[in-house]
Protein backbone atom coordinates (compact mmCIF):
# COMPACT_ATOMS: atom_id res chain seq x y z
CA UNK A 1 0.00 0.00 0.00
CA UNK A 2 1.09 3.59 -1.00
CA UNK A 3 0.46 6.22 1.48
CA UNK A 4 0.84 9.85 1.24
CA UNK A 5 0.76 13.06 3.32
CA UNK A 6 -0.79 12.58 6.70
CA UNK A 7 -1.14 8.66 5.92
CA UNK A 8 2.16 8.40 5.31
CA UNK A 9 3.40 9.90 9.05
CA UNK A 10 0.82 7.68 10.67
CA UNK A 11 2.04 4.78 8.10
CA UNK A 12 5.00 4.25 10.45
CA UNK A 13 2.81 3.40 13.42
CA UNK A 14 0.62 0.94 11.39
CA UNK A 15 1.65 -3.08 11.34
CA UNK A 16 -0.08 -5.12 8.92
CA UNK A 17 -1.19 -7.98 10.63
CA UNK A 18 -2.68 -11.04 8.66
CA UNK A 19 -5.94 -12.22 8.97
CA UNK A 20 -5.34 -16.08 8.99
CA UNK A 21 -2.96 -18.78 9.05
CA UNK A 22 -0.67 -18.59 12.16
CA UNK A 23 1.53 -21.15 14.00
CA UNK A 24 1.55 -20.19 17.47
CA UNK A 25 4.26 -20.48 19.95
CA UNK A 26 3.43 -20.78 23.83
CA UNK A 27 4.84 -18.40 26.54
CA UNK A 28 6.46 -20.16 29.81
CA UNK A 29 4.60 -17.60 31.89
CA UNK A 30 1.36 -17.12 30.54
CA UNK A 31 1.03 -21.41 30.99
CA UNK A 32 1.99 -21.27 34.65
CA UNK A 33 0.09 -17.88 35.81
CA UNK A 34 -2.52 -17.38 33.20
CA UNK A 35 -3.05 -21.27 31.21
CA UNK A 36 -6.62 -19.87 31.14
CA UNK A 37 -5.70 -16.93 28.98
CA UNK A 38 -3.76 -19.07 26.30
CA UNK A 39 -7.02 -21.64 26.14
CA UNK A 40 -9.29 -18.84 25.38
CA UNK A 41 -6.89 -17.18 22.97
CA UNK A 42 -7.38 -20.29 20.66
CA UNK A 43 -11.27 -21.01 21.79
CA UNK A 44 -11.59 -17.15 20.38
CA UNK A 45 -9.94 -17.48 17.47
CA UNK A 46 -10.42 -20.65 16.15
CA UNK A 47 -14.22 -21.67 17.25
CA UNK A 48 -15.78 -18.48 17.65
CA UNK A 49 -14.14 -16.31 14.60
CA UNK A 50 -13.09 -19.20 12.54
CA UNK A 51 -9.38 -18.57 12.37
CA UNK A 52 -6.78 -21.33 11.39
CA UNK A 53 -4.19 -21.03 14.27
CA UNK A 54 -1.64 -24.58 14.51
CA UNK A 55 -0.18 -25.29 16.88
CA UNK A 56 3.03 -27.88 17.77
CA UNK A 57 3.57 -30.57 19.87
CA UNK A 58 7.53 -30.37 19.77
CA UNK A 59 7.94 -26.34 20.19
CA UNK A 60 9.69 -25.55 23.24
CA UNK A 61 10.80 -22.61 25.30
CA UNK A 62 11.95 -19.41 23.31
CA UNK A 63 15.11 -19.36 25.87
CA UNK A 64 14.31 -15.43 26.64
CA UNK A 65 14.19 -15.48 30.38
CA UNK A 66 17.52 -17.41 30.49
CA UNK A 67 18.74 -15.17 28.08
CA UNK A 68 17.52 -11.81 29.50
CA UNK A 69 19.11 -13.45 32.85
CA UNK A 70 22.32 -13.52 30.86
CA UNK A 71 22.73 -17.65 31.53
CA UNK A 72 23.18 -18.64 27.51
CA UNK A 73 25.27 -17.40 24.71
CA UNK A 74 23.31 -15.13 22.10
CA UNK A 75 23.82 -17.71 19.43
CA UNK A 76 22.03 -20.37 22.00
CA UNK A 77 19.22 -18.58 22.69
CA UNK A 78 18.96 -17.69 18.37
CA UNK A 79 19.66 -21.15 17.48
CA UNK A 80 16.65 -22.46 20.11
CA UNK A 81 14.68 -19.51 18.00
CA UNK A 82 15.66 -21.09 14.50
CA UNK A 83 13.83 -24.16 15.97
CA UNK A 84 11.12 -23.14 16.58
CA UNK A 85 11.16 -21.25 12.84
CA UNK A 86 11.83 -25.01 11.37
CA UNK A 87 9.23 -25.93 13.36
CA UNK A 88 6.94 -23.65 11.38
CA UNK A 89 8.52 -24.20 8.24
CA UNK A 90 7.74 -28.08 8.07
CA UNK A 91 3.95 -27.39 9.50
CA UNK A 92 4.18 -24.97 5.88
CA UNK A 93 3.08 -21.77 8.01
CA UNK A 94 4.82 -18.49 7.50
CA UNK A 95 2.91 -16.44 9.78
CA UNK A 96 4.47 -16.74 13.51
CA UNK A 97 2.09 -15.20 16.85
CA UNK A 98 3.93 -15.75 19.80
CA UNK A 99 1.72 -15.59 23.64
CA UNK A 100 4.63 -13.90 25.37
CA UNK A 101 6.18 -10.34 25.29
CA UNK A 102 9.58 -11.38 25.55
CA UNK A 103 9.09 -14.10 23.01
CA UNK A 104 8.28 -11.65 20.64
CA UNK A 105 11.05 -9.19 21.69
CA UNK A 106 13.25 -12.07 21.47
CA UNK A 107 11.98 -13.51 18.28
CA UNK A 108 12.10 -9.35 16.86
CA UNK A 109 15.85 -8.76 17.91
CA UNK A 110 16.42 -12.01 16.19
CA UNK A 111 15.37 -10.83 13.05
CA UNK A 112 16.75 -7.22 13.00
CA UNK A 113 20.65 -8.55 13.66
CA UNK A 114 19.75 -11.36 11.42
CA UNK A 115 18.64 -8.66 8.55
CA UNK A 116 22.12 -6.90 9.94
CA UNK A 117 24.40 -8.99 10.22
CA UNK A 118 23.39 -11.82 7.87
CA UNK A 119 26.81 -13.80 8.69
CA UNK A 120 25.58 -14.62 12.61
CA UNK A 121 22.38 -15.73 10.95
CA UNK A 122 24.53 -18.45 8.48
CA UNK A 123 26.04 -19.22 11.46
CA UNK A 124 22.74 -19.90 13.43
CA UNK A 125 21.66 -22.11 9.93
CA UNK A 126 25.45 -23.85 10.62
CA UNK A 127 24.22 -24.90 14.67
CA UNK A 128 20.43 -25.81 13.71
CA UNK A 129 21.83 -28.20 11.20
CA UNK A 130 24.44 -29.53 13.06
CA UNK A 131 22.36 -29.88 16.44
CA UNK A 132 18.83 -30.81 15.36
CA UNK A 133 19.28 -31.34 11.77
CA UNK A 134 16.67 -28.80 10.69
CA UNK A 135 16.17 -25.84 8.19
CA UNK A 136 14.37 -23.38 8.35
CA UNK A 137 12.17 -20.13 6.46
CA UNK A 138 11.95 -16.76 8.36
CA UNK A 139 8.35 -15.69 9.65
CA UNK A 140 6.78 -13.73 6.75
CA UNK A 141 4.86 -12.16 9.65
CA UNK A 142 5.47 -11.83 13.05
CA UNK A 143 2.72 -10.89 15.21
CA UNK A 144 2.36 -10.60 19.35
CA UNK A 145 -1.01 -12.60 19.95
CA UNK A 146 -2.51 -9.10 21.44
CA UNK A 147 -2.06 -7.74 17.58
CA UNK A 148 -4.44 -10.26 16.47
CA UNK A 149 -6.98 -9.59 19.38
CA UNK A 150 -6.26 -6.03 18.23
CA UNK A 151 -7.12 -6.76 14.54
CA UNK A 152 -10.16 -8.90 15.49
CA UNK A 153 -11.38 -6.03 18.10
CA UNK A 154 -14.60 -5.13 15.65
CA UNK A 155 -15.31 -8.79 15.14
CA UNK A 156 -15.27 -9.69 18.96
CA UNK A 157 -17.44 -6.14 19.76
CA UNK A 158 -20.06 -7.65 17.25
CA UNK A 159 -20.60 -10.29 19.51
CA UNK A 160 -20.14 -8.85 22.92
CA UNK A 161 -22.53 -9.80 25.67
CA UNK A 162 -21.16 -7.36 28.06
CA UNK A 163 -19.56 -4.14 27.49
CA UNK A 164 -17.21 -2.01 29.38
CA UNK A 165 -19.23 0.14 30.99
CA UNK A 166 -21.03 0.73 34.30
CA UNK A 167 -24.27 -0.61 34.32
CA UNK A 168 -25.56 1.76 37.29
CA UNK A 169 -23.85 5.30 35.62
CA UNK A 170 -23.99 4.62 32.23
CA UNK A 171 -20.01 5.37 31.97
CA UNK A 172 -17.46 4.00 30.40
CA UNK A 173 -15.30 2.08 32.93
CA UNK A 174 -11.52 3.69 33.27
CA UNK A 175 -9.07 1.99 31.76
CA UNK A 176 -5.22 1.60 32.42
CA UNK A 177 -3.65 -0.28 29.47
CA UNK A 178 0.03 -1.29 30.30
CA UNK A 179 2.12 -2.68 27.47
CA UNK A 180 5.06 -4.85 27.78
CA UNK A 181 8.01 -2.97 27.57
CA UNK A 182 9.83 -5.65 25.17
CA UNK A 183 6.36 -4.91 22.76
CA UNK A 184 7.77 -1.54 21.26
CA UNK A 185 10.12 -0.33 23.02
CA UNK A 186 13.21 -1.90 21.24
CA UNK A 187 11.59 -1.88 17.67
CA UNK A 188 9.08 0.99 17.58
CA UNK A 189 7.89 0.04 14.19
CA UNK A 190 7.29 -3.59 14.67
CA UNK A 191 4.46 -2.68 17.48
CA UNK A 192 0.70 -1.29 16.44
CA UNK A 193 1.03 2.42 17.23
CA UNK A 194 4.87 1.96 18.06
CA UNK A 195 6.75 2.96 21.27
CA UNK A 196 5.00 6.73 21.39
CA UNK A 197 1.47 5.52 20.47
CA UNK A 198 0.61 1.75 21.13
CA UNK A 199 -2.79 1.47 20.75
CA UNK A 200 -2.95 -2.59 20.75
CA UNK A 201 -4.34 -2.63 24.30
CA UNK A 202 -6.15 1.18 24.26
CA UNK A 203 -7.81 -0.10 20.84
CA UNK A 204 -9.43 -3.08 22.02
CA UNK A 205 -10.53 -1.21 25.26
CA UNK A 206 -12.05 1.69 23.60
CA UNK A 207 -13.70 -0.55 20.60
CA UNK A 208 -15.11 -2.75 23.74
CA UNK A 209 -16.85 0.39 25.48
CA UNK A 210 -13.95 1.75 27.57
CA UNK A 211 -11.71 4.85 28.21
CA UNK A 212 -8.89 4.77 28.62
CA UNK A 213 -6.71 6.81 31.22
CA UNK A 214 -3.81 8.98 30.94
CA UNK A 215 -1.46 9.28 33.54
CA UNK A 216 1.97 10.26 34.30
CA UNK A 217 3.77 6.88 34.52
CA UNK A 218 1.83 4.88 31.76
CA UNK A 219 5.14 3.81 30.12
CA UNK A 220 6.81 3.08 33.42
CA UNK A 221 8.11 -0.90 32.98
CA UNK A 222 6.15 -2.83 35.48
CA UNK A 223 9.31 -3.51 37.15
CA UNK A 224 9.96 -7.34 36.30
CA UNK A 225 13.61 -6.78 35.16
CA UNK A 226 14.38 -10.28 34.79
CA UNK A 227 16.94 -11.06 37.24
CA UNK A 228 15.82 -8.52 39.49
CA UNK A 229 12.57 -10.43 39.91
CA UNK A 230 13.47 -13.84 40.00
CA UNK A 231 16.73 -13.81 42.22
CA UNK A 232 15.06 -12.93 45.95
CA UNK A 233 17.37 -10.70 46.99
CA UNK A 234 16.58 -8.02 43.94
CA UNK A 235 12.99 -8.25 44.57
CA UNK A 236 12.69 -4.75 45.92
CA UNK A 237 13.75 -3.24 42.17
CA UNK A 238 10.65 -5.43 40.84
CA UNK A 239 8.08 -3.98 43.92
CA UNK A 240 9.21 -0.82 43.68
CA UNK A 241 8.83 -0.20 40.07
CA UNK A 242 5.30 -1.25 40.60
CA UNK A 243 4.37 0.78 43.58
CA UNK A 244 5.73 4.09 41.43
CA UNK A 245 3.09 3.33 38.69
CA UNK A 246 0.48 2.83 40.87
CA UNK A 247 0.77 6.23 43.19
CA UNK A 248 1.04 7.14 39.78
CA UNK A 249 -2.35 6.00 38.16
CA UNK A 250 -4.10 6.24 41.86
CA UNK A 251 -5.70 9.92 41.64
CA UNK A 252 -7.47 8.76 37.88
CA UNK A 253 -9.33 5.88 39.84
CA UNK A 254 -9.06 2.98 36.96
CA UNK A 255 -11.61 0.88 37.07
CA UNK A 256 -9.46 -1.91 35.59
CA UNK A 257 -5.86 -2.36 34.15
CA UNK A 258 -5.26 -4.57 30.85
CA UNK A 259 -1.88 -5.95 29.75
CA UNK A 260 -0.47 -7.59 26.92
CA UNK A 261 2.68 -9.34 28.39
CA UNK A 262 2.47 -12.37 30.51
CA UNK A 263 4.70 -11.17 33.20
CA UNK A 264 2.96 -7.91 33.83
CA UNK A 265 -0.35 -8.84 34.98
CA UNK A 266 1.04 -10.85 37.42
CA UNK A 267 3.59 -8.63 38.99
CA UNK A 268 0.72 -5.45 39.18
CA UNK A 269 -1.29 -7.79 40.50
CA UNK A 270 0.97 -9.63 43.26
CA UNK A 271 2.73 -6.52 43.62
CA UNK A 272 -0.29 -5.11 45.37
CA UNK A 273 -0.98 -7.45 47.74
CA UNK A 274 2.81 -6.80 48.90
CA UNK A 275 2.31 -3.56 49.35
CA UNK A 276 -1.33 -4.41 51.28
CA UNK A 277 0.13 -6.41 53.25
CA UNK A 278 3.54 -4.30 54.08
CA UNK A 279 2.07 -0.93 53.84
CA UNK A 280 -1.08 -1.22 54.47
CA UNK A 281 -2.58 -0.01 51.63
CA UNK A 282 -4.80 -0.61 49.18
CA UNK A 283 -5.44 0.92 45.21
CA UNK A 284 -9.16 0.02 44.94
CA UNK A 285 -12.23 1.28 46.72
CA UNK A 286 -13.06 -0.20 50.21
CA UNK A 287 -9.91 -2.33 50.76
CA UNK A 288 -9.89 -4.02 47.58
CA UNK A 289 -7.01 -3.85 44.75
CA UNK A 290 -7.37 -2.76 41.35
CA UNK A 291 -7.98 -6.14 39.29
CA UNK A 292 -5.32 -6.83 36.64
CA UNK A 293 -6.11 -8.78 33.97
CA UNK A 294 -4.62 -10.19 30.30
CA UNK A 295 -6.31 -8.80 27.49
CA UNK A 296 -7.61 -12.42 26.50
CA UNK A 297 -9.19 -12.17 29.83
CA UNK A 298 -10.80 -9.06 29.21
CA UNK A 299 -12.26 -10.41 25.78
CA UNK A 300 -13.58 -13.45 27.04
CA UNK A 301 -15.62 -11.01 29.98
CA UNK A 302 -16.57 -9.06 26.96
CA UNK A 303 -17.99 -12.01 24.84
CA UNK A 304 -19.89 -13.71 28.19
CA UNK A 305 -17.18 -16.33 29.34
CA UNK A 306 -17.98 -17.62 32.88
CA UNK A 307 -15.00 -15.71 34.96
CA UNK A 308 -13.77 -18.92 36.75
CA UNK A 309 -13.30 -20.75 33.49
CA UNK A 310 -12.10 -17.37 32.54
CA UNK A 311 -9.00 -17.94 35.65
CA UNK A 312 -10.08 -14.72 37.34
CA UNK A 313 -9.49 -16.66 40.57
CA UNK A 314 -5.94 -17.20 40.01
CA UNK A 315 -5.27 -13.38 40.81
CA UNK A 316 -4.57 -12.24 44.23
CA UNK A 317 -6.48 -9.01 43.29
CA UNK A 318 -10.16 -10.47 43.31
CA UNK A 319 -12.20 -9.45 40.21
CA UNK A 320 -15.52 -8.70 41.59
CA UNK A 321 -16.23 -5.26 41.59
CA UNK A 322 -15.52 -5.45 38.18
CA UNK A 323 -17.56 -7.90 37.32
CA UNK A 324 -20.67 -5.78 39.27
CA UNK A 325 -19.70 -3.01 37.69
CA UNK A 326 -20.17 -4.55 33.84
CA UNK A 327 -23.34 -6.27 35.69
CA UNK A 328 -21.56 -10.03 35.09
CA UNK A 329 -23.39 -12.69 36.53
CA UNK A 330 -20.69 -15.05 38.62
CA UNK A 331 -21.19 -18.11 40.96
CA UNK A 332 -19.36 -17.10 44.08
CA UNK A 333 -19.66 -20.63 45.54
CA UNK A 334 -17.88 -22.19 42.14
CA UNK A 335 -14.81 -19.29 42.46
CA UNK A 336 -12.61 -22.05 43.91
CA UNK A 337 -13.94 -25.29 42.23
CA UNK A 338 -11.49 -27.94 40.52
CA UNK A 339 -12.50 -30.04 37.62
CA UNK A 340 -15.44 -31.45 37.20
CA UNK A 341 -16.79 -28.71 39.93
CA UNK A 342 -14.89 -30.83 42.61
CA UNK A 343 -15.12 -28.76 45.67
CA UNK A 344 -11.42 -28.05 46.58
CA UNK A 345 -10.06 -26.22 50.16
CA UNK A 346 -10.26 -22.44 49.24
CA UNK A 347 -7.32 -20.59 48.92
CA UNK A 348 -5.65 -18.26 52.61
CA UNK A 349 -6.81 -14.98 52.32
CA UNK A 350 -4.66 -12.14 52.41
CA UNK A 351 -4.40 -9.99 55.72
CA UNK A 352 -5.51 -6.62 54.26
CA UNK A 353 -6.16 -6.80 50.24
CA UNK A 354 -9.76 -7.79 49.94
CA UNK A 355 -10.40 -10.71 47.52
CA UNK A 356 -14.08 -10.78 47.14
CA UNK B 1 39.84 -20.94 33.42
CA UNK B 2 43.57 -20.06 33.97
CA UNK B 3 44.21 -20.50 30.06
CA UNK B 4 41.22 -17.31 30.08
CA UNK B 5 43.29 -15.25 32.28
CA UNK B 6 46.28 -15.70 30.65
CA UNK B 7 45.10 -15.03 26.94
CA UNK B 8 43.05 -11.86 28.53
CA UNK B 9 46.84 -10.40 29.82
CA UNK B 10 48.39 -11.51 26.82
CA UNK B 11 46.02 -9.46 24.80
CA UNK B 12 44.89 -6.64 27.39
CA UNK B 13 42.06 -5.65 25.08
CA UNK B 14 38.79 -5.87 26.09
CA UNK B 15 37.35 -3.41 24.15
CA UNK B 16 37.83 -5.33 21.22
CA UNK B 17 36.37 -8.42 23.12
CA UNK B 18 33.46 -6.45 23.39
CA UNK B 19 33.04 -5.37 20.11
CA UNK B 20 32.86 -8.80 18.96
CA UNK B 21 29.46 -9.11 20.74
CA UNK B 22 26.85 -8.45 18.40
CA UNK B 23 24.55 -6.70 20.97
CA UNK B 24 27.60 -4.03 21.39
CA UNK B 25 28.05 -3.55 17.64
CA UNK B 26 24.10 -3.03 17.58
CA UNK B 27 23.57 -1.11 20.90
CA UNK B 28 26.77 0.92 20.55
CA UNK B 29 27.29 3.86 18.92
CA UNK B 30 28.79 7.38 19.85
CA UNK B 31 27.08 8.98 23.27
CA UNK B 32 26.79 12.42 23.58
CA UNK B 33 26.60 12.03 27.23
CA UNK B 34 22.86 13.74 27.26
CA UNK B 35 22.04 11.67 29.95
CA UNK B 36 17.79 10.59 28.26
CA UNK B 37 18.83 7.10 29.02
CA UNK B 38 19.73 7.39 33.01
CA UNK B 39 16.75 9.79 32.81
CA UNK B 40 14.16 7.45 31.75
CA UNK B 41 16.20 3.95 33.22
CA UNK B 42 13.83 2.62 35.97
CA UNK B 43 17.18 0.68 36.98
CA UNK B 44 18.70 3.82 38.13
CA UNK B 45 16.03 5.71 39.81
CA UNK B 46 16.20 3.13 43.14
CA UNK B 47 19.98 1.23 42.38
CA UNK B 48 23.35 3.13 42.13
CA UNK B 49 23.09 2.73 38.81
CA UNK B 50 24.24 5.46 35.75
CA UNK B 51 23.88 3.64 32.47
CA UNK B 52 25.14 7.00 30.91
CA UNK B 53 28.47 6.58 32.65
CA UNK B 54 28.76 3.17 31.69
CA UNK B 55 28.36 4.04 27.92
CA UNK B 56 30.94 6.76 28.42
CA UNK B 57 33.64 4.48 30.06
CA UNK B 58 33.29 1.97 27.30
CA UNK B 59 33.63 4.09 24.32
CA UNK B 60 36.81 5.74 26.44
CA UNK B 61 38.45 2.27 25.37
CA UNK B 62 40.12 2.30 28.40
CA UNK B 63 41.26 -1.52 29.62
CA UNK B 64 41.63 -0.84 32.87
CA UNK B 65 38.38 0.53 33.25
CA UNK B 66 36.30 -1.60 31.50
CA UNK B 67 37.70 -4.21 33.93
CA UNK B 68 36.51 -2.79 36.89
CA UNK B 69 33.35 -2.43 35.34
CA UNK B 70 33.64 -6.29 34.28
CA UNK B 71 34.23 -7.16 38.34
CA UNK B 72 31.57 -4.83 39.14
CA UNK B 73 28.25 -4.67 41.19
CA UNK B 74 26.74 -2.37 38.56
CA UNK B 75 26.52 -3.83 35.34
CA UNK B 76 23.44 -6.46 37.30
CA UNK B 77 21.38 -3.62 38.00
CA UNK B 78 20.06 -2.72 34.51
CA UNK B 79 17.02 -4.80 34.18
CA UNK B 80 16.73 -5.23 30.34
CA UNK B 81 13.36 -3.47 29.92
CA UNK B 82 15.13 -1.63 27.05
CA UNK B 83 13.40 1.38 28.02
CA UNK B 84 16.41 3.40 27.39
CA UNK B 85 16.80 1.71 23.66
CA UNK B 86 13.63 4.09 22.50
CA UNK B 87 14.67 7.48 23.47
CA UNK B 88 18.40 7.28 22.86
CA UNK B 89 19.41 10.35 20.46
CA UNK B 90 22.28 8.46 19.00
CA UNK B 91 20.72 5.28 19.13
CA UNK B 92 22.54 3.38 21.43
CA UNK B 93 20.81 0.94 23.38
CA UNK B 94 22.30 1.05 26.97
CA UNK B 95 20.28 -2.32 27.73
CA UNK B 96 22.41 -4.37 24.69
CA UNK B 97 25.54 -2.88 25.83
CA UNK B 98 24.84 -4.33 29.84
CA UNK B 99 24.16 -7.61 28.01
CA UNK B 100 27.39 -7.51 26.22
CA UNK B 101 29.59 -6.51 29.32
CA UNK B 102 27.62 -9.13 31.34
CA UNK B 103 28.12 -11.85 28.73
CA UNK B 104 31.85 -11.15 29.40
CA UNK B 105 32.03 -10.64 32.89
CA UNK B 106 30.49 -14.64 32.80
CA UNK B 107 32.96 -15.81 30.42
CA UNK B 108 35.82 -14.32 31.59
CA UNK B 109 34.81 -15.41 35.49
CA UNK B 110 34.61 -11.52 36.59
CA UNK B 111 31.04 -12.33 37.93
CA UNK B 112 32.34 -13.77 40.85
CA UNK B 113 34.09 -10.12 41.93
CA UNK B 114 30.63 -9.03 42.99
CA UNK B 115 27.25 -9.80 44.89
CA UNK B 116 24.78 -9.58 42.08
CA UNK B 117 26.97 -10.76 39.84
CA UNK B 118 27.46 -14.19 41.78
CA UNK B 119 23.60 -14.58 41.52
CA UNK B 120 24.65 -16.19 37.99
CA UNK B 121 25.11 -19.20 39.45
CA UNK B 122 21.43 -19.75 40.92
CA UNK B 123 19.73 -18.03 37.75
CA UNK B 124 21.88 -20.48 35.59
CA UNK B 125 21.12 -23.61 38.04
CA UNK B 126 17.44 -22.99 37.64
CA UNK B 127 17.01 -21.29 34.27
CA UNK B 128 19.12 -24.00 32.20
CA UNK B 129 17.83 -26.74 34.66
CA UNK B 130 14.34 -25.81 33.47
CA UNK B 131 15.08 -25.49 30.08
CA UNK B 132 17.03 -28.85 29.37
CA UNK B 133 14.61 -31.19 31.99
CA UNK B 134 11.27 -29.32 31.32
CA UNK B 135 11.73 -27.28 28.07
CA UNK B 136 10.52 -24.04 29.70
CA UNK B 137 12.39 -20.89 30.96
CA UNK B 138 9.80 -21.55 34.40
CA UNK B 139 7.52 -23.93 35.11
CA UNK B 140 5.39 -24.77 38.36
CA UNK B 141 7.08 -27.85 38.70
CA UNK B 142 9.81 -25.74 40.45
CA UNK B 143 8.64 -22.66 41.49
CA UNK B 144 8.69 -22.92 44.80
CA UNK B 145 6.54 -21.15 46.98
CA UNK B 146 8.46 -20.73 50.30
CA UNK B 147 10.93 -19.27 47.19
CA UNK B 148 8.13 -16.83 46.23
CA UNK B 149 5.97 -15.53 49.17
CA UNK B 150 4.88 -12.54 46.80
CA UNK B 151 2.86 -15.28 44.79
CA UNK B 152 0.10 -15.27 47.55
CA UNK B 153 -1.87 -17.47 48.90
CA UNK B 154 -3.73 -17.61 45.88
CA UNK B 155 -0.66 -19.21 44.49
CA UNK B 156 -0.34 -21.65 46.94
CA UNK B 157 -3.64 -23.38 46.42
CA UNK B 158 -2.87 -23.36 42.59
CA UNK B 159 0.51 -25.26 43.66
CA UNK B 160 -1.15 -27.27 45.74
CA UNK B 161 -3.89 -28.32 43.44
CA UNK B 162 -1.69 -28.36 40.57
CA UNK B 163 -3.89 -31.04 38.74
CA UNK B 164 -7.34 -30.11 39.54
CA UNK B 165 -6.81 -26.30 38.71
CA UNK B 166 -4.99 -26.45 35.73
CA UNK B 167 -7.26 -29.02 34.30
CA UNK B 168 -10.05 -26.52 35.12
CA UNK B 169 -8.55 -24.20 33.40
CA UNK B 170 -8.10 -25.95 30.31
CA UNK B 171 -4.61 -26.62 30.59
CA UNK B 172 -2.34 -29.99 29.56
CA UNK B 173 -0.73 -30.11 32.26
CA UNK B 174 1.47 -33.46 32.92
CA UNK B 175 0.57 -34.82 30.07
CA UNK B 176 1.80 -35.34 26.08
CA UNK B 177 0.19 -33.66 23.05
CA UNK B 178 -0.29 -29.76 22.60
CA UNK B 179 -1.69 -27.12 25.27
CA UNK B 180 -0.46 -25.34 28.47
CA UNK B 181 2.24 -26.61 30.37
CA UNK B 182 2.23 -29.85 28.88
CA UNK B 183 4.73 -32.36 28.98
CA UNK B 184 7.52 -31.42 26.08
CA UNK B 185 9.03 -34.86 24.53
CA UNK B 186 12.17 -36.39 25.14
CA UNK B 187 13.11 -35.90 22.00
CA UNK B 188 12.59 -31.94 21.97
CA UNK B 189 14.60 -31.63 24.86
CA UNK B 190 17.17 -33.84 23.24
CA UNK B 191 17.29 -31.51 20.59
CA UNK B 192 17.77 -28.61 23.14
CA UNK B 193 20.37 -30.16 24.70
CA UNK B 194 22.53 -30.96 21.39
CA UNK B 195 21.63 -27.15 20.83
CA UNK B 196 23.19 -26.01 24.00
CA UNK B 197 26.45 -28.50 23.30
CA UNK B 198 26.75 -26.94 20.10
CA UNK B 199 26.68 -23.30 20.46
CA UNK B 200 28.77 -23.36 23.63
CA UNK B 201 25.78 -22.64 26.60
CA UNK B 202 26.88 -26.37 28.20
CA UNK B 203 30.73 -24.66 28.21
CA UNK B 204 29.30 -22.15 29.98
CA UNK B 205 27.43 -23.39 32.40
CA UNK B 206 30.02 -25.92 33.43
CA UNK B 207 32.17 -22.79 33.56
CA UNK B 208 29.95 -20.57 35.80
CA UNK B 209 29.61 -23.56 38.21
CA UNK B 210 33.61 -23.88 38.02
CA UNK B 211 33.78 -20.37 38.92
CA UNK B 212 31.11 -20.51 41.68
CA UNK B 213 32.75 -23.68 43.29
CA UNK B 214 35.81 -21.62 43.62
CA UNK B 215 34.21 -18.77 45.13
CA UNK B 216 32.27 -20.90 47.74
CA UNK B 217 35.68 -22.43 48.71
CA UNK B 218 36.52 -18.65 49.36
CA UNK B 219 33.76 -18.14 50.99
CA UNK B 220 33.60 -21.04 53.33
CA UNK B 221 30.28 -22.12 51.96
CA UNK B 222 29.01 -25.38 50.94
CA UNK B 223 27.49 -25.09 47.48
CA UNK B 224 23.86 -25.26 48.50
CA UNK B 225 25.00 -22.65 51.09
CA UNK B 226 26.54 -20.56 48.53
CA UNK B 227 23.00 -21.37 46.07
CA UNK B 228 20.67 -20.12 49.30
CA UNK B 229 23.15 -17.28 50.01
CA UNK B 230 23.49 -15.64 46.60
CA UNK B 231 19.91 -16.31 46.30
CA UNK B 232 18.67 -14.29 49.13
CA UNK B 233 21.70 -12.03 50.88
CA UNK B 234 21.20 -8.76 50.18
CA UNK B 235 24.34 -6.36 51.77
CA UNK B 236 23.63 -2.45 52.40
CA UNK B 237 24.97 -0.15 49.74
CA UNK B 238 23.03 -1.21 46.41
CA UNK B 239 20.65 1.47 46.60
CA UNK B 240 20.71 5.44 45.80
CA UNK B 241 19.46 6.24 49.47
CA UNK B 242 22.14 4.26 51.12
S1 LIG C 1 20.74 8.48 25.81
FE1 LIG C 1 22.25 7.72 24.32
S2 LIG C 1 23.60 9.46 23.84
FE2 LIG C 1 22.43 10.02 25.70
S3 LIG C 1 23.79 9.37 27.42
FE3 LIG C 1 22.43 7.64 27.00
S4 LIG C 1 23.56 6.36 25.54
FE4 LIG C 1 24.56 8.37 25.53
S1 LIG D 1 17.53 -1.69 29.70
FE1 LIG D 1 18.68 -1.36 31.57
S2 LIG D 1 19.75 0.57 31.22
FE2 LIG D 1 18.08 0.49 29.72
S3 LIG D 1 16.35 1.55 30.71
FE3 LIG D 1 16.12 -0.65 31.14
S4 LIG D 1 17.11 -0.95 33.15
FE4 LIG D 1 17.85 1.04 32.33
Amino acid sequence: MIYQGKQKIWSDYQKEIPDNHWFYVRSCIRQSFFPASEHYFLKICRDLLDRDIYESAHHTTCGGIAYHCDTIPQETAMTIVARQFALMTEAGYENLVTSCITSFGNYTEILETWREFPELEARVREHLWKSCRREFRKPVYLAHASDLVYKLRDEIAARARFSLVDKETGEPLKIVEHIGCHYSKMFPHKGVGGAEYPCVLSGMAEAWGGKVIDYPERRHCCGFGFRQYLVKANRGYSMSNTYKKFESMEPYHPDVIITNCPGCPFFLDRWQYVISEQEGKTYGPDGHGIPVLTYEELAGLVLGFDPWDLGLQVHQVGPEPLLDKMGIPYDPSAKYNGLDRKKLMTPGLPAVLKCC
Amino acid sequence: MEKKVLYLLNMGKLFDELSKDYRFKEGFKTCINCGTCTAICPAAEFYKYDPRKILDIVQRKDDDEILALLKSETIWYCGECMSCMTRCPRKNAAGLVIMALRNLSAKLGYFTCSEKGRQLYPLTKVLTGNILKLGYCVHPDTYKYEDHPESGPVFKWVLDNKEEVYGRLGANYGRQGTGALRVIPKEDLDELQAIFDETGATERIDFVEKCSEQKAREMGMTMEEYGKYTFEHCSRGHFNDE
